[in-house]
């Protein structure tokens, strides 16, 4: 038989399935020498704004139970930029970069989107929706249907690469946010963004983190990405999810390709093991030879649940 | 930068520090005093990120060839795990990481300045600079006297040392701030290296500028990766073009700066102001990683 980790995420094809999530690969020159980025599914760049963007005060990580509380404010140098600089260094180190793109406003994404149109070096689009909503005075854009699925579709119809949307995993209404962004046209989906953390320090009655609030990233995450994945994967079952939070082995994402993902992208665990992208990729292929598997499509979606489960939900999610 | 398996060649209680010996001949050869470790933390735990500390010792000839010295901070349970190795065990190491400080062409008069365990990285430069014939004065600080790291050390190495401590306990009583005008007009200082948490940076920087003695310094700044990846390390300093400052990291781009062009008030002044100062008597946490 053969075995092949390749997966295609609705018109973007990955020689494994496992990517480096946002934020996590540097710049493109600080890997190198502690692993070999061609053997890596895929990089997500960094947030790109459309202005070079500070970030937030320092300190801006803690470390919690399994976890890291974490606030960088997406620092970045702005899109012009990483168009210039970044993004060739990125596509030199590794084929297939997805770009982060985040706005304030709906115009933001369409230009952050306008200014990545023809760039070679981009293989995706992912964008990013755990911001502020500036123009509607919110506080995450992409905690509300409709303006989720306005911004990514605008983001969709205007890019001439697949566009994921990255949804925040701590909203109320996930599935039914999922469904009318796939609706609007993305092809695809990466869940979860990090959910919101503080750190406290009570010797000094002080928060950890120089910017107050941040993000909870680590193995803490994964139950809570599992479940956000199959939740998401039950509700768009033919569009291409991708998993993060939390997955560090090919166990891990195993896991995440059980609950429904196609994909996974590794973020703290890169920080930690700049190779565990790699040994997440052995450890799938470890686990599809264990089981006679020919591709991680085999397992995907096949956790065995009790066919009462669907109705039991049904009840559970009614109000009261 | 090489990642490693290391031996743990030999361990020693220093005070309130524990030093750690590592035979690692990739790393030893190559670091440089400033440069840093990252240390890998086992499996199975609930804390996560390396530990990051700077190269005290590395040594390329003698017996002790292609071994590294870095020395340990307990106070949080990463250190301490660390602090609790024995020997023949192994640790995952990164290394050298970050900017290593440059030794002087043209002046000889070398002063450096260290507050707690930042001494390591500073004895480390003070073979370096002996070995190049300059001369070495040094001012050692800490809270007491079982954080002054390695004071007959420093003696060995410099032609006059300054040993201070908050309590009085060892040396004067003081910070090494107060001993600084006296040192630096006492020994005819060209250059000053130092390191020490950002307080104590930001004032010995403040010096410096005042009385144009060029100077480098080791910052200390919570990192997550250490490798350059997450952007949480970051440091103001001041682009050259004068057009305001940038955030770089302190892994990639420091730890080592001229203390010149960091915006020091950028830096202190964006601490949280959530609550009011903590009342006396409470610990001060200096060093990260815990």
């Amino acid at each position: 038989m053969k075995r092949s980790l390749a997966v295609d995420l609705g018109g973007i094809e990955l020689p494994t399935p496992v990517m480096i999530a946002s934020g996590c690969a540097g710049t493109g020159r600080e890997l190198s020498g502690l692993v070999d980025l061609r053997k890596v599914g895929g990089v997500v760049s960094r947030t790109i704004t459309i202005e070079p963007e500070k970030g937030a005060p320092t300190p801006r990580v803690a470390e919690s139970p399994a976890g890291v509380v974490w606030a960088t404010g997406l620092q970045n140098p702005g899109i012009d930029a990483f168009v210039a600089d970044e993004l060739p260094r990125l596509a030199r180190s590794n084929g297939r970069v997805i770009v982060s793109i985040a706005g304030g406003t709906l115009e933001e994404y369409v230009r952050l989107t306008g200014a990545l149109q023809g760039r070679t070096e981009v293989s995706a689009i992912e964008v990013y929706l755990s911001g502020t909503d500036r123009e509607l005075g919110r506080s995450v854009l992409g905690a509300h249907v409709d303006r989720a699925a306005e911004v990514a579709g605008a983001v969709a119809r205007m890019s001439l690469v697949p566009v994921f949307a990255k949804l925040p995993m701590h909203v109320a209404d996930l599935p039914e946010i999922a469904h009318a962004v796939v609706r609007a046209g993305v092809s695809g989906l990466t869940i979860g963004g990090p959910p919101p953390a503080l750190d406290v320090q009570p010797e000094h009655l002080r928060p950890g983190l120089g910017g107050v609030t941040g993000w909870l990233s680590g193995p803490a995450l994964l139950p809570m990405t599992l479940r956000a994945v199959f939740d998401v994967a039950r509700a768009v079952p033919d569009t291409p999810v991708i998993a993060v939070g939390g997955i560090r082995s090919g166990g891990d994402a195993v896991e995440a390709f059980l609950a429904g993902a196609w994909a996974v992208q590794v973020g703290t665990a890169t920080l930690i093991d700049p190779a565990a992208p790699v040994s997440v990729a052995q450890g799938i292929v470890e686990y599809m030879k264990a089981k006679g598997l020919a591709s991680p499509a085999d397992v995907r979606a096949r956790l065995r649940v009790p066919a009462s489960f669907g109705a039991v939900a049904q009840e559970q999610a009614e109000p009261r | 930068m090489t990642r490693v398996r290391a031996e743990v060649l030999s361990t020693r209680k220093l005070g309130a520090y524990h030093s750690l010996t590592l035979v690692a001949p990739e790393i030893a050869e190559k670091a440089r005093p400033g440069q840093f470790l990252a240390v890998k933390m086992p499996e199975g735990r609930e804390f996560l990120l390396r530990r990051h500390f700077a190269v005290h010792q590395a040594s390329r000839r003698g017996g002790w060839a292609g071994t590294l010295e870095f020395v340990v901070d307990p106070r949080g349970p990463g250190s301490e795990w660390l602090a609790s190795a024995k020997a023949h065990e192994f640790l995952e190491v990164i290394g050298p990481l970050g900017t290593a400080f440059a030794y002087p062409k043209r002046h000889t008069n070398c002063l450096l300045v260290a507050e707690g365990h930042g001494a390591a990285p500073l004895y480390f430069l003070a073979q370096e600079l002996l070995a190049r014939h300059k001369r070495v004065d040094m001012i050692v600080g800490a809270e007491d006297m079982d954080r002054v790291f390695k004071p007959i050390e420093g003696k060995r190495l410099s032609q006059t040392i300054a040993i201070v401590t908050a309590d009085g306990s060892l040396g004067e009583r003081g910070s090494v701030i107060d001993v600084l005008a006296e040192m630096v007009e006492g020994t005819s200082t060209e250059v000053l290296y130092a390191a020490a948490p950002s307080p104590t940076l930001a004032r010995i920087a403040a010096f410096c500028a005042e009385r144009a003695i060029p100077a480098q310094v080791a910052v200390e700044e919570r990192m997550a990766c250490g490798l350059g990846l997450c952007q949480t390390c970051v440091v103001p300093v001041a682009r050259k073009d004068g057009s305001g400052y940038d955030l770089l990291r302190s892994c990639v781009d420091g730890p080592v700066f001229n203390p010149a062009r960091v915006v020091w008030d950028r830096w202190i002044s964006d601490a949280p102001t959530m609550l009011p100062t903590p009342p006396e008597g409470l610990p001060v946490v200096r060093s990260w990683p815990g």
